[in-house]
């Protein structure tokens, strides 16, 4: 292999891990705080085709992003104020949101599918992007990826040395502690929700708008439920959610590799080889049990009355 | 001149609460209560599993809102609407379980209750050590909690509420889960704190120790105050007539027995648990005859649970021989088989493993009752398990509506005395029961005691697993003490003393020559 098709490969790996990425960390912060959005896909799919719609009307990829991120927010709020107002159970909460999106994004796409956009460019940045092998990895992607990078950064901050990702994790571990010791437990919670839809709408227009300029019914791909996986087997550690995401991303690009050079192998098969890649190896690292249970938010998808 | 005496009184007084009540659906949990509480008075609040403590202490913390009456704060009347409230005016509070976070450090539990005061997390590990050796409270604050025992584990509770500027302590049952000597250890801190000015609201059950520490007492019986006292001069009984009413039997002493023929024998039992939390058991070593009731000491977490799981069955021994039932093999025999050989068994956890909640009484009984008869090929017999139930109720004087009734809706003492009466009324060869009265009113844990006795007369080998030293004391004839997974040797109840146990409980097991070199310095 030549170093041009590797350098080639890792950047299309942290192209193609990055909506899984962004919509991870959104969940895992969720999930952090003790509830369990199952909705992730449906979040996504609302995010795509809103985000979507709007840059094709308008024209303004900045306004097709905002109201992407706008819409994933308003998808969770639904989520919140049923599991999270009204107790309802989380699970069927969240599933009912993944029906819910999966559906009303298909009725509404309905007459924008196949249409063309201008779709978010590469910015390389000068110098930089010149780096042998990685260069073109950290250095010639778009926004979104930088901003993904950002991202990764503040949450890992926010939970290793932040007073408010202390709260959250107080909140998802045992909120009737935290009630009595004078925390926020329902706004924590409403807030830590927010930000997962807002991620998964990001991410749903990321797919849309920059991955595949394009908007084509149910197009996140399991991406949504592959990602409340990952977030599981990472064990809730955002440096593994990272490693899991770009993983899921070579491991889709070598697929294509391998069918572009035409190895007998079923392209089902290979289809199959990021999701089972990718779990397989997150398996393994969460086998630590007693560090696992350390990072593991206890209340997780358990209801709470503030008054009880 | 009364009243103005009176106003000026008022004015010293750190707390007072004025007719304070609070109504639950179906039950008056305060009734007009009235409190004072002077600076640097440690003050009982005195009453049974269900009289109303819990409640007050939830309103004076901000935890709940009263339905009618005023709370003074040094003199004011203040409206607390919040736990944060509350500790910005000086109110700390203890809680009896734990308000800890396992997967977080020392210092970081403390940070969140501090909320904004927090500052820098360096500067506050230093002040929680500069106040844990003030009082005598050694703290590491870089542990996580997971790793603390449940004593640390107070000390961390207190040691917050410390570093904030305190003016009132409360403390839920604070020595309900720790050793004999850890309690002393407390009472000193206790008194210090009262001694330089904080007052301390101390809850408890438990007469002996409200006597040794506190200057003056409030009793409560069903959500209204039935005397105050002062308990150093009150006698003992005094104050459990007030607990407890007139009607009760207060219970006395049992006689001890000695035992016949060995039918438990647990030999090096040894188990390595899969939980990260859990506790090896190593090298259990235990007999309990027939006709005798082995009482087993120890603070919660020490490996209870695990050897419990491995007597009833719930987990298999390696070794068939490290468990024999009247001499033969039965490590290997699942909950079912050992029933089959005489065993009865009362789990630690009432509601979800002794009872399942949502289920009447009847269908519980059915659970471990279904071999007295009321299976036959597969199908249930439905007059004999209502005549089972009926039994269980009128025998141990269940208070229920009827045996359909669901096992939550239960009291605890009554659902506690159903569960027991069901394994007694099968006329177990071993019965082994865990914190048989935990969380129950005297009058149920009486009815229990003497249930216990009644069937250890009748010939039954008994093993007590509990953390209520007292109720050992009073009904067990041999004693023993498990920490850490390991089981201390034991002795005759009368031959040993609150201190040894509680030396054992700690993990000291070599008390006899202890004693022996003390003697002969």
């Amino acid at each position: 292999m030549d170093i041009d098709l590797i350098t080639n490969i890792l950047y299309a790996m942290v192209r193609t891990g990055t909506p899984l990425l962004i919509v991870a960390l959104g969940e895992m912060v969720c999930e952090k705080s003790g509830v369990l959005n199952l909705g992730q896909e449906g979040m996504m799919l609302m995010g795509a085709v809103i985000g979507f719609i709007a840059t094709l009307t308008t024209g303004s990829l900045l306004l097709g992003f905002i109201l992407a991120i706008l819409s994933g927010v308003i998808m969770s709020m639904l989520f919140a104020g049923i599991a999270l107002g009204l107790n309802a159970n989380q699970v069927a909460t969240g599933l009912a949101l993944t029906i819910f999106g999966t559906g009303l994004s298909a009725f509404i796409g309905a007459d924008f599918v196949g249409q063309p956009i201008d779709g978010l460019n590469p910015y390389a940045i000068p110098l930089l992007s010149e780096i042998p092998l990685i260069g073109k990895m950290l250095f010639a992607q778009d926004l979104i990826v930088y901003l993904s990078f950002g991202l990764f950064a503040v949450i890992y901050w926010f939970f290793k040395s932040s007073r408010a990702g202390l709260t959250v994790k107080a909140v998802g571990e045992n909120p009737h502690a935290a009630n009595v010791i004078g925390l926020p437990v329902m706004r924590t919670r409403y807030l830590a929700v927010a930000f997962g839809g807002a991620m998964a709408g990001l991410a749903g227009g990321y797919l849309s708008l920059a991955y595949t300029p394009l908007w084509t019914e149910n197009m996140t791909a399991g991406r949504g439920w592959i990602a409340l996986a990952l977030v599981v087997f990472a064990t809730w550690r955002a440096e593994r959610i990272i490693l899991g995401a770009y993983l899921f991303g070579l491991a889709s690009i070598l697929n294509l590799v391998a069918q572009g050079l035409g190895y007998p192998v079923s392209p089902n098969i290979l289809a199959m080889m990021p999701y089972a890649a990718t779990v397989m190896v997150l398996v393994m690292l969460s086998s630590n049990v007693v560090k696992s249970k350390m990072h593991t938010p206890m209340w997780l998808g358990k209801p709470f009355h503030p008054g009880g | 001149m009364d009243t103005h005496h009176d106003a000026g009184g008022t004015l010293n007084l750190r707390l007072r609460l004025q007719g304070i009540t609070k109504q639950y659906p179906g039950c008056l949990a305060n009734d007009r209560i009235n409190l004072a509480i002077e600076p640097g008075e440690i003050h009982a609040l005195l009453g049974e599993n269900g009289a109303g403590k819990s409640t007050l202490m939830k309103i004076i913390y901000g935890v709940t809102k009263p339905d009618a009456g005023q709370v003074y704060w040094q003199g004011n009347p203040v409206t607390i609407k919040d736990p944060a409230t509350a500790r910005r005016m000086g109110i700390g509070m203890v809680f009896q379980h734990f308000s800890l976070f396992e997967t977080l450090t020392v210092t970081e539990n403390i940070a969140l209750a501090l909320g904004e005061d927090a500052g820098d997390l360096k500067v506050l590990a230093d002040k929680i050590r500069t106040v844990s050796q003030r009082y005598g409270m050694e703290l590491n604050p870089e542990r996580h909690i997971h790793s603390l025992s449940v004593g640390e584990r107070q000390r961390v509770e207190i040691v917050r509420c410390l570093v904030q500027d305190i003016q009132l302590l409360i403390l839920d049952e604070p020595t309900s889960v720790l050793t004999p000597q850890e309690v002393d250890t407390l009472f000193i801190t206790l008194r210090q704190l009262a001694d330089e000015g904080c007052s301390i609201l101390f809850i408890s059950h438990k007469l002996k120790e409200v006597q040794d520490l506190c200057h003056s007492a409030t009793i409560l019986r069903a959500g209204q105050v039935t005397g105050d006292c002062i308990p150093a001069e009150a006698g003992a009984t005094n104050m459990a007539r007030m607990m407890v009413g007139d009607d009760t039997p207060i219970s006395t002493d049992y006689p001890k027995a000695e035992g016949g023929e060995v039918f438990l024998k647990v030999h090096n039992l040894s188990q390595t648990t899969e939980d990260p939390f859990g506790i090896n058991l190593k090298n259990v070593d235990f007999e309990v005859r027939s006709g005798e009731i082995l009482g087993v000491a120890g603070v919660a977490g020490n490996g209870q649970e695990e050897l419990l799981a491995a007597l009833s069955g719930e987990t298999l021994e390696a070794q068939a021989e490290e468990i024999l039932f009247a001499g033969e093999p039965a490590g290997h025999l699942d909950p079912k088989q050992r029933r089959q050989r005489g065993l009865g068994f009362v789990p630690e956890e009432r509601l979800g493993r002794g009872a399942v909640p949502e289920m009447s009484l009847k269908d519980n009984g059915l659970l471990t009752g279904f071999l007295q008869g009321l299976v036959s090929n597969g199908f249930i017999n439905r007059v004999a398990t209502s005549q089972f139930a009926d039994k269980i109720i009128d025998d141990f004087n269940v208070k229920t509506p009827n045996q359909q009734t669901a096992a939550q809706s239960l009291s605890g003492g009554n659902l506690q005395k159903f569960i027991i009466g069901r394994e007694i009324l099968q006329n177990p060869k071993l019965l082994v029961a865990a914190h048989p009265t935990w969380g129950v009113d005297i009058g149920a844990a009486t009815a229990i005691h003497e249930a216990l006795i009644r069937l250890r007369n009748d010939g039954a080998a008994i093993l007590v697993i509990s953390e209520d030293i007292d109720e050992l004391f009073l009904i067990s004839d041999r004693l023993c003490a498990i920490c850490n997974g390991e089981i201390s040797p034991s002795k005759p109840t009368q031959q040993t003393s609150i201190e040894e146990v509680g030396r054992w409980m700690t993990g000291i097991f070599d008390t006899e020559t202890h004693a022996v070199a003390q003697e002969s310095v």
